[in-house]
C-alpha cells in the first residue's frame, strides 16, 4: 500500500507541485521568522553585553538618567543625589579599579540647516572623562581630540558624517536649556549600541555636561570596575556602604546584562509573534490549496482507488495510502521550506543591515526550536488537510473501478454544508452588528469573536455564493469575450466547491488588506477633518521628543516678526468635585483664542474666558448637568480650591479637551502646567518667512519643530500608511500561496476537461481562444474571492469604526474607492498571471489524443 | 486495383479527396506507416464508409482529411481548399467552417445544454444561426422536447444525436463522424445511423463514418476498405452480409500469412 502511494507521489509530481510549494512558502515564512528574530535578538544581546563589559557595578541615581551608560530618556526631575565627592568615595574602595562618574541626558545636534539629525528618542549627551593622557578608553576619537571647554563638543562618526560636520566646524546643538554652538574638536567611534543602531551622541566635558543635561555638581550615574579578584557582588557590597542611601539604585554588571536579555528578548518576542501571525495566515491559505489537490486527484482516481478496494485493500488502507502520499509531500515541502527559511533570515538580516549599518550584526541563529518547529508545522498541516479527502477515498466503492469513464458529474448536495454556514455567518455577523451598535470593551470583544465566525461562515458558504456572483458578470462575458466568455463562466461555476477553495485563498489576503485599508484611510481622515476643523492656527510649536517646553518660549514667539497670535496651551490635570476624579483642563490666551482655536459654541460665548470663566464640551455639560452659570468646585494641583464659573458650552471637538480655561486663570492656581505645545497664527498664514521668523525668535533649537497643522496631519498619514505598507508586504505572502492555488486548480481542470478542450479544438476553436477560456475562467475565481474579501473588509472595517468612533469623535468609515478598485483589478492581474501557464498548456494539448482520453 | 476506381469515381464532384497521402509514425526500428500512398475521394452528397481492421489506418486516414492530424507527404483537400501547409489557425478556422464531427464519444460540454452545445460552432464562429434550418435539424433528430436539457440528463443515444445535430446546424461541407455508434446500445446506433442516412438522402449532406461494425456500414452508399495503410477494396450498396463477408477475407488472410 505504502509503495502504491509513495508510486503516486511520484507518478504525479507536476501535479502535487504547487501544492509543495504552498506548504514550503508557508514553512519556509515561519522558518524565516525563527531564524531572523532568534539572529537578531543573539546579535543584540551579544552587543549590549559589551558595552557592559567594564560595568562591575552601576549607581545610578533615581529618577535621573538611570539604566547604565546608554540607559532610559527620563527627565532629571528629582535631585540627583550623585556628587563628585560620591564618584571619589566610591573610587577609593578597597575592591574597585576604577569609578567613572557618568552624565547622560537628551542632546539634540542640528545639521547645517538647523534640522534636528536623526530621532529625538536616541538623540543623547554624556560626559567625556579625559584620563592623563586627554583620551577616554570609552570613546576613542577617530579624528580631533576629546572636549575640554564649555565650547568644544566631539561627536560620534554616523551623526558626523550623517551631517556632513568635520572637526573644526561650528556645531548647534541643545540639550535641556537653549540652543547654543559649539567648535567640533574631534570625532570618535564607539560600539554602544544605541548610537550605532542610527542615534546621535554629543560628548562635553563633565562640568558643561553636568550644567546642560543635569544640575551642576551632579552625575546620573557612576560606573565601577572591579579589580582582579573581587567579585561584582563584593564590590556591590561595599559600595552599598558609601552611596548615598537616598535616591540611588545599585546593580551588578550580570544584573544589567540580564535585565537587558529580558528586554530584547521581549522586543524581539513581538516582532516574532507579529510576524508568526502573518506565516499562519500564509499557512491557513495553503490549507485550501492541500485540500483542494487531494480532493481533485482522489476525483481524478476515482478507478483506480476502486480497483484498490476491488482487489482487497480495506477502507483504512485507502485513506492510509493517501495520507501516506500527503506525508511525503508534507515532509519534502516541509525540508525545503525550512531550507528557504534559513535563507529569507539570512536575507533579512543582510537587507537591513545595507539599511542600518549600526545594526548588531552576528551570525544566523537556527535553533532546535526552529527545525523541529518548522518540520512538523508543514507535516501536520499537510496531513491533517489531506485528513477530509481520505477520508471520502475510502468511500468509494470498489464498484467505482468498473463503471464507465465519464466523470461522475453529479454534486452532492450543499445542503447541510449551506446550513452550517449560515448559522456560523448569522452568529458571526449578529456579534458583528450586536458590537457596531455596542460601546466600550464589550463590544470590542463581540467584533473580535464575530469576525472570525463570520470569515468562517462566508467560507462555508461561499460554493453557495459563487453561483449568483459569478452569474451577474455572465452576460458581460459572454458579450465582450463571446463564446469563450461564456464557456468560462460556466467551467468556473461548473464546481462549486472547487471554485470556492480556490478563490477563499485570495479573500482571505484582501479580508485582511481591504480592512485595515479601509480603517486606516477612515482614522486618518477622520484626524484629518477633526485637526482641521479645530484649529485656526497656522503653526504649532513643539519639542521634538514631545517634552516640556520652556515657558519664556511663548513671550519669543509672540513677539516674532509676521506673528498674529500666540498662545501656549497649559495643561493642568484639577480634581473636580461630583465628576469623579480628576479632569484635563487645558489653557489658552483668552485674547488669541478665537484666531487659535475653532469651537461651534451651543450657548455662552468664548468671551467668557477673558472673564476667568471655563468653557466645557456638551457630552461634558450634559452628563454633569452643567449650563452657562453653574459652577464646578475644583482643587489645583498644587494649591488650593478653585470654584470654576461655566460660561459656555461647545459642540465636542477632540481637538480641545472637555474642559477649557484661560492660562491666567490655571497659572494664577497652578504655577507649572505642562506646556508642550504654542499655537501661532500668522498675519499672512503659513508662510516659509514666518516659520524661519519663528525659528530665529527662539534660538534655531534643532529640538523645537514648527509644524503646520498639515505637517502634523501628514506625519500621522505617513505613520499610518507605512504600516500599511508593512501589513501589504507580509499578507503578499499569502496572495502568492493564493496564486499558487488559482494555478493548481487550474492545471487540474485543464487536465480533467482533456476531452472538451479537444473537441472545441476540433469544430473550430482557435489556441487564442481556448487560452482566453482558462484566463478569463481564472480571472473570474479570482475577482470571485477578490470581491467577497473586499466586501467582507469593508463591511469589518465598518464595525470596527464604529466601535472606534466611541473613542475617537468624527471617526466614520470611509472607503476608499480607488484603493478597492485597484484590489479588484490586482486581483483580476493575479487570475490572468495565475492562468498563464495553464492556459499555455490546455491551447497546445494534442487534438487527436484529448479527444481520445478516457 | 482498386485504389484507383476509388479515387476516379469521384474526380467530378468530390467533397474530400485525399492524392496519394502518406503517414508515419516514429523513425528508424519504431517507424510505422499508418497510411501509404492513399488516394480516395468521397463523393459530395454520398454517405461513405471507411472500414477495415484494427490498426489499418482507418481513423488515422480521417484525421488527416479533417485537418486534425498532419500528413507526411501528398495531398489532402476539402472542397476546394489544399490542407497540406495549412497552419494551425487556417485549419482551426476550415474545420469551424467547413467540417462537422461526431465522435464516438459524445464529447459534448457538460455546463452547456442540448441547444448551446448543438449552436456551439456558430457561437464560436460568430455567425448568425439559421433558425429554420435549426429547426428542421433538432426536429430531424427528434430533440424537440429536450433542448433546454444538460447532457448529463439525456440518454447516450440522445447525447450523440445532439453531437450529430451540432455537426449538421453549421451545414458543413462534409461531416466526419468516428465510430459514432461505439458506446450506444444496438437500437440507439440504429437511429442514429438511419438519420446519419437520412441526411444524406433528404438535405444532401456528404457524410464519412470510420466504423468497424458491419452493420453500420450497410448504412453507407459505399464502403471503402484499408488494410495495412492501404485502399484495398471498395463495396457500393453494401449490405451487412456483403460487408461482413468482405471483412472475413481480412481475418483469413490475416491468419494465413
Amino acid at each position: 500500500m505504502y509503495r502504491t502511494a509513495l508510486r503516486n507521489v511520484l507518478a504525479h509530481k507536476g501535479r502535487l507541485l504547487m501544492t509543495a510549494l504552498a506548504v514550503l512558502l508557508g514553512t519556509a515564512f515561519v522558518a524565516g521568522t525563527l531564524v531572523f528574530s532568534d539572529t537578531m535578538g543573539r546579535a543584540m544581546r551579544d552587543s549590549y553585553s559589551t558595552s557592559f563589559s567594564d560595568v562591575s557595578v552601576l549607581v545610578s541615581a533615581t529618577g535621573a538618567d538611570g539604566g547604565g551608560p546608554t540607559g532610559g530618556d527620563d527627565q532629571p526631575k528629582e535631585r540627583a543625589s550623585l556628587t563628585g565627592a560620591t564618584v571619589e568615595q566610591l573610587a577609593a574602595l578597597p575592591g574597585a579599579e576604577r569609578a567613572r562618574g557618568v552624565v547622560s541626558g537628551f542632546t539634540a545636534v542640528a545639521d547645517k540647516k538647523g534640522n534636528l539629525v536623526g530621532q529625538a528618542w536616541s538623540a543623547r549627551g554624556a560626559n567625556f572623562v579625559p584620563d592623563g593622557s586627554g583620551a577616554d578608553t570609552r570613546y576613542p576619537m577617530a579624528e580631533g581630540r576629546g572636549p575640554r571647554t564649555g565650547g568644544e563638543i566631539a561627536l560620534n562618526r554616523q551623526a558626523a558624517d550623517k551631517a556632513g560636520y568635520h572637526v573644526g566646524d561650528t556645531v548647534r546643538v541643545a540639550g535641556n536649556g537653549a540652543a547654543r554652538d559649539a567648535v567640533l574638536t574631534g570625532v570618535f567611534t564607539t560600539d554602544d549600541p544605541q548610537v550605532t543602531s542610527g542615534g546621535t551622541l554629543v560628548l562635553m566635558d563633565t562640568a558643561t555636561a553636568q550644567r546642560e543635561l543635569l544640575e551642576p555638581g551632579r552625575f546620573s550615574s557612576v560606573v565601577l570596575t572591579a579589580k582582579a579578584g573581587t567579585t561584582e557582588a563584593q564590590l556591590l557590597d561595599q559600595a552599598r556602604a558609601k552611596a548615598p542611601a537616598e535616591g540611588t539604585e545599585l546593580k551588578t554588571g550580570q544584573e544589567l546584562k540580564d535585565e537587558q536579555t529580558r528586554m530584547v528578548a521581549d522586543s524581539v518576542s513581538g516582532m516574532k509573534t507579529m510576524l508568526l501571525v502573518f506565516a499562519g495566515i500564509s499557512l491557513f491559505v495553503g490549507i485550501f490549496i492541500i485540500v483542494n489537490t487531494f480532493t481533485m486527484l482522489i476525483a481524478q482516481r476515482i478507478k483506480e482507488l476502486a480497483l484498490l478496494r476491488a482487489v482487497g485493500a480495506s477502507r483504512g488502507q485507502v485513506t492510509k495510502s493517501v495520507l501516506v502520499e500527503a506525508l511525503a509531500i508534507g515532509v519534502v515541502a516541509s525540508v525545503g521550506g525550512l531550507l528557504a527559511g534559513v535563507g529569507i533570515g539570512a536575507g533579512l538580516q543582510s537587507l537591513l543591515h545595507a539599511f542600518n549599518e549600526g545594526l548588531p550584526t552576528g551570525s544566523l541563529v537556527i535553533a532546535p526550536v526552529t527545525v523541529v518547529g518548522t518540520l512538523v508545522t508543514g507535516v501536520v498541516v499537510t496531513v491533517l488537510s489531506a485528513l477530509l479527502p481520505a477520508v471520502r477515498a475510502s468511500r468509494i466503492p470498489p464498484v467505482a473501478a468498473m463503471s464507465s469513464g465519464d466523470q461522475p458529474s453529479t454534486q452532492r448536495g450543499l445542503l447541510i454544508r449551506n446550513s452550517i454556514g449560515v448559522l456560523v455567518a448569522g452568529s458571526g455577523l449578529g456579534l458583528i452588528l450586536a458590537g457596531a451598535n455596542g460601546e466600550g470593551s464589550n463590544a470590542q470583544h463581540m467584533l473580535e469573536l464575530g469576525a472570525p465566525l463570520t470569515l468562517i461562515g462566508v467560507f462555508v458558504l461561499l460554493p453557495l455564493l459563487s453561483r449568483p456572483v459569478i452569474a451577474l458578470v455572465g452576460p458581460v462575458l459572454a458579450r465582450v469575450f463571446g463564446t469563450p466568455g461564456k464557456l468560462a463562466r460556466l467551467n468556473a461555476v461548473r464546481n462549486p466547491r472547487r471554485t470556492a477553495s480556490t478563490a477563499a485563498a485570495l479573500t482571505i489576503g484582501l479580508t485582511l488588506v481591504t480592512a485595515l485599508t479601509v480603517i486606516g484611510n477612515s482614522v486618518t481622515s477622520a484626524v484629518t477633518s477633526m485637526v482641521g476643523s479645530s484649529m485656526k492656527a497656522d503653526y504649532v510649536v513643539g519639542m521634538a521628543d514631545g517634552r516640556e517646553l520652556s515657558t519664556d518660549l511663548t513671550g519669543l514667539v509672540a513677539k516674532a516678526d509676521g506673528v498674529k497670535a500666540a498662545s501656549q496651551v497649559d495643561n493642568v490635570w484639577w480634581d473636580i468635585e461630583g465628576v469623579g476624579g480628576s479632569r484635563a483642563i487645558e489653557g489658552y490666551d483668552a485674547a488669541a483664542f478665537d484666531q487659535l482655536v475653532n469651537l461651534t459654541m451651543k450657548s455662552g460665548s468664548t468671551a467668557a474666558l477673558g472673564q476667568d470663566q471655563v468653557l466645557v464640551n456638551d457630552e461634558f455639560a450634559t452628563k454633569h448637568r452643567l449650563s452657562v452659570g453653574s459652577t464646578l468646585r475644583a482643587t489645583a494641583d498644587q494649591g488650593g480650591p478653585v470654584t470654576l464659573t461655566v460660561g459656555g458650552v461647545f459642540e465636542r471637538n477632540d481637538g480641545v479637551s472637555p474642559i477649557v480655561a484661560s492660562n491666567r486663570l490655571i497659572e494664577s492656581h497652578d504655577a507649572h502646567p505642562l506646556v508642550q505645545q504654542i499655537l501661532v497664527k500668522g498675519a499672512d498664514g503659513p508662510t516659509a518667512a514666518l516659520k524661519q521668523s519663528i525659528k530665529d525668535a527662539t534660538g534655531r533649537n534643532p529640538v523645537m519643530e514648527v509644524r503646520t497643522l498639515k505637517d502634523m496631519v501628514d506625519e500621522f498619514s505617513r505613520i499610518i500608511s507605512t504600516m500599511l505598507n508593512l501589513m501589504y508586504g507580509l499578507l503578499g505572502m499569502a496572495v502568492i500561496v493564493a496564486v499558487l492555488g488559482v494555478i493548481n486548480t487550474l492545471a487540474m481542470s485543464v487536465f480533467e476537461r482533456k476531452r472538451e478542450i479537444g473537441m472545441l479544438r476540433a469544430i473550430g476553436l482557435e489556441r487564442r481562444g481556448i487560452k482566453r477560456m482558462i484566463r478569463l475562467e481564472s480571472v473570474v475565481i479570482s475577482v470571485f474571492g477578490a470581491l467577497i474579501g473586499v466586501l467582507l473588509g469593508c463591511f469589518l472595517a465598518w464595525a470596527a469604526t464604529r466601535v472606534l468612533a466611541s473613542e475617537l469623535k468624527g471617526l466614520t468609515t470611509v472607503i476608499p474607492y480607488g484603493s478597492v478598485l485597484l484590489f479588484l483589478g490586482l486581483a483580476a492581474l493575479v487570475g490572468m498571471v495565475a492562468a498563464l501557464w495553464p492556459a499555455r498548456r490546455a491551447s497546445r494539448l494534442d487534438i487527436l489524443s484529448s479527444i481520445k482520453t478516457d | 486495383m482498386s485504389t484507383s476506381t476509388a479515387y476516379a469515381a469521384h474526380t467530378g464532384l468530390a467533397a474530400a479527396r485525399a492524392t496519394g497521402l502518406n503517414k508515419v509514425y516514429g523513425e528508424g526500428e519504431t517507424r510505422v506507416v499508418a497510411l501509404d500512398d492513399v488516394s480516395v475521394a468521397f463523393g459530395q452528397g454520398e454517405f461513405t464508409a471507411i472500414m477495415g481492421p484494427s490498426g489499418s489506418g482507418k481513423s488515422t486516414l480521417m484525421h488527416c482529411m479533417a485537418g486534425l492530424d498532419k500528413v507526411t507527404s501528398g495531398s489532402a483537400t476539402i472542397g476546394d481548399t489544399e490542407l497540406v501547409g495549412l497552419k494551425d489557425k487556417q485549419l482551426t478556422k476550415l474545420r469551424r467552417d467547413k467540417i462537422g464531427f461526431v465522435f464516438q464519444a459524445f464529447n459534448l460540454l457538460p455546463t452547456l445544454t442540448a441547444l448551446e452545445n448543438i449552436t456551439l460552432p456558430m457561437d464560436i464562429a460568430g455567425t448568425k444561426v439559421d433558425r429554420a434550418w435549426l429547426d428542421r435539424v433538432v426536429e430531424t433528430v427528434g430533440l424537440s422536447g429536450r433542448l433546454s436539457h444538460r447532457p448529463a440528463q439525456l440518454s447516450g443515444g440522445q447525447q450523440q444525436r445532439v453531437a450529430c445535430a451540432r455537426a449538421l446546424a453549421s451545414k458543413p461541407e462534409i461531416i466526419f463522424a468516428d465510430e459514432p455508434t461505439g458506446n450506444l446500445d444496438s437500437r440507439s446506433g440504429a437511429e442514429i445511423l438511419s438519420f446519419l442516412r437520412n441526411s444524406v438522402r433528404e438535405l444532401g449532406q456528404t457524410v464519412v463514418m470510420v466504423t468497424h461494425d458491419p452493420v453500420a456500414a450497410s448504412y453507407a452508399d459505399r464502403v471503402v476498405f484499408l488494410a495495412d495503410g492501404r485502399i484495398v477494396d471498395e463495396l457500393h450498396r453494401p449490405t451487412a452480409d456483403t460487408v461482413l463477408d468482405r471483412m472475413r477475407r481480412f481475418d483469413a488472410k490475416g491468419r494465413t500469412s
